[in-house]
């Protein structure tokens, strides 16, 4: 394929409104799965089974008026969403839906992902600093320290599959999951590492840690809409809120898809490759993976209640950290002895 | 993508390499706003979202140059830790920050200018003096190769670092501790 501006216009547009579809029939999912949980319908009166209720709420944030509250710091205020929004766009470049669709296979994916989350935790604490309230600013502060506290063990679990795989890059990662369900790096017996029993425990803390790092319930403290203030958002209006749903969602989409590529395999079919269609190394299995840890996502949403925040940052420094720690050592000796 | 072959040509506006060249003055223009915005802003949130900026299209800047590992630890270490614990520093200090401070010392403009004008100069004969080396990779320039070379070659260097954050870590524990009553 020669790249053409035309081609790079059209990639950027497909990878736009993936990630704005994605947001607005993951709201739909959402309000059907709380549904489902709570034994009620969800939306149902527009479209087949309010299949319209996306666009219809798209429409409605759009048209609202964008306010701004006297006396925030307008500039900074103004930024803060496009922040929120822009660096879960970038991350898309680099994940492999299969093994030829993928915007750029660069060579630190892994890394470049890790590097735009720290840029939206950087969104979340503008955002409450320019609304001028002080319910933000706590809110975006308690935000951001869940999102620094979970980075760790995130980024010491995938450093030990980083080690396992010896690549950075996304595709190498997931391409060397492609012998069928066993090859897959969730279960214990890899072929460089013999028998390492903390692989599926490791999935667990990555699983987790991706649940807090997209500020979704049991540890949702940043926002606690239910009951709380709307946390670091609670002074926009508009699409400036929508910019801040739609790149939650585009996290979430990432988190799961990071999941899918570093434990789950990616792209392969999990009966290895059949040779004919459905049951072949496609695109397919990688949506199908990713949705099916994003419906757990909303189904854990909708099961546990909210945790404290000293419950949330203990979880993170007295157990996930020395866990993913241990694995790390236990997975570098095996790495030496195998 | 080789940017030897563009050197030559200059490219149309309408093609792919011309889009890489108005990524590259963006990236340019972010470098030198942030910087500006971070040197001038009246209030210290707004200097560090300058910075931010800035180090931002500095990061776009080691991409450009083949360099993506540079890239994104740019991004990972200042803009993710350096400036969130800037700016968590600022907001658990000083949430209400006074717009402009009282009288200056008459002194300080012109010798604000006459320091910066020397490392302005020092830095352009630096630059201009500098034997640059072509532009290629070095050893690959692969991730691999770094690793390889920051445990082996340079392990003194990479220990070292690590000593100055442990300094640090422990600075801050001293200070931390300092402000409680001893009981």
């Amino acid at each position: 394929m020669s790249l053409t501006l035309f081609n790079v216009i059209l990639a950027v547009v497909i990878a736009i409104s993936f990630v704005g579809l994605n947001a607005a029939y993951l709201v739909w999912a959402e309000r059907k799965g709380a549904g489902l949980f709570q034994r009620r319908p969800g939306p149902m009166e527009n479209g087949l089974w309010g299949l319209l209720q996306p666009p219809i709420d798209g429409v409605k944030l759009m048209t609202k008026q964008l306010l701004i509250p006297g006396g925030v710091d307008k500039a900074v205020f103004i930024t803060a969403p496009v922040l929120a929004m822009f660096p879960a766009l970038v991350s898309f470049v680099t994940i492999p839906f299969s093994d030829n669709i993928i915007a750029h296979p660069i060579d630190v994916g892994v890394l470049l992902i890790f590097a735009f989350a720290a840029l939206g935790s950087m969104s979340l604490l503008v955002a409450g600093w320019s609304s001028r309230n002080k319910y933000s600013m706590i809110s975006s502060i308690r935000a951001v320290s869940q999102a620094v506290a979970y980075e760790i063990p995130l980024m010491i679990t995938t450093i030990t599959v980083v080690m396992i795989s010896g690549s950075l890059n996304l595709t190498d990662i997931a391409a060397r999951q492609l012998d069928g369900i066993w090859a897959w790096h969730i279960w214990p017996f890899q072929d460089d590492v013999g028998f390492n029993l903390l692989m599926p425990i490791s999935f667990l803390v990555l699983f987790v840690c991706s649940v807090a790092e997209t500020n979704r319930a049991p540890f949702d403290l940043g926002e606690a809409e239910s009951e709380l203030v709307a946390g670091f958002h609670t002074e926009y209006s508009s699409m400036g809120f929508g910019l801040f749903f739609m790149g939650e969602y585009a996290n979430i989409v990432i988190g799961a898809s990071l999941t899918t590529v570093l434990f789950l395999g990616g792209w392969s079919c999990p009966f290895g490759d059949l040779g004919f269609f459905p049951l072949t190394h496609n695109v397919g299995w990688f949506l199908l993976k990713i949705y099916l840890i994003i419906f757990v996502f909303i189904w854990i949403r909708w099961t546990f209640p909210r945790t404290t925040i000293y419950g949330l940052l203990n979880l993170s420094w007295k157990y996930l950290i020395p866990i993913s720690l241990f694995n790390l050592l236990l997975t570098a000796a095996l790495l030496k002895v195998f | 993508m080789n940017p030897a072959a563009t050197v030559n040509a200059a490219p149309g506006l309408l093609t792919a390499d011309g889009l890489l060249g108005l990524i590259f003055l963006v990236m340019i223009a972010l470098t030198l706003t942030g910087g500006f915005i971070a040197a001038t802003a009246d209030r210290l949130v707004r200097a560090l979202a300058g910075v931010v900026v800035c180090f931002t299209g500095v990061a776009g800047f080691y991409y450009f140059l083949n360099s993506p590992f540079m890239a994104m630890m740019q991004i990972l270490i200042y803009v993710g830790a350096i400036c969130v614990t800037i700016s968590f520093a600022i907001m658990l200090a000083a949430p209400e920050q006074k717009k402009k401070s009282g009288p200056v010392n008459i002194l300080s403009g012109p010798l604000g200018f006459l320091v910066a004008a020397l490392i302005f100069g020092a830095m352009a004969g630096l630059a201009l003096r500098t034997e640059w080396l072509p532009f290629d990779k070095i050893a690959g320039g692969s991730v691999r190769d770094i690793g390889i070379h920051l445990l082996t070659s340079y392990s003194m260097v990479f220990e070292l670092i690590s000593l100055v954050l442990l300094i640090a870590i422990i600075g801050a524990i001293v200070i931390a501790r300092g402000g409680r009553s001893q009981s």
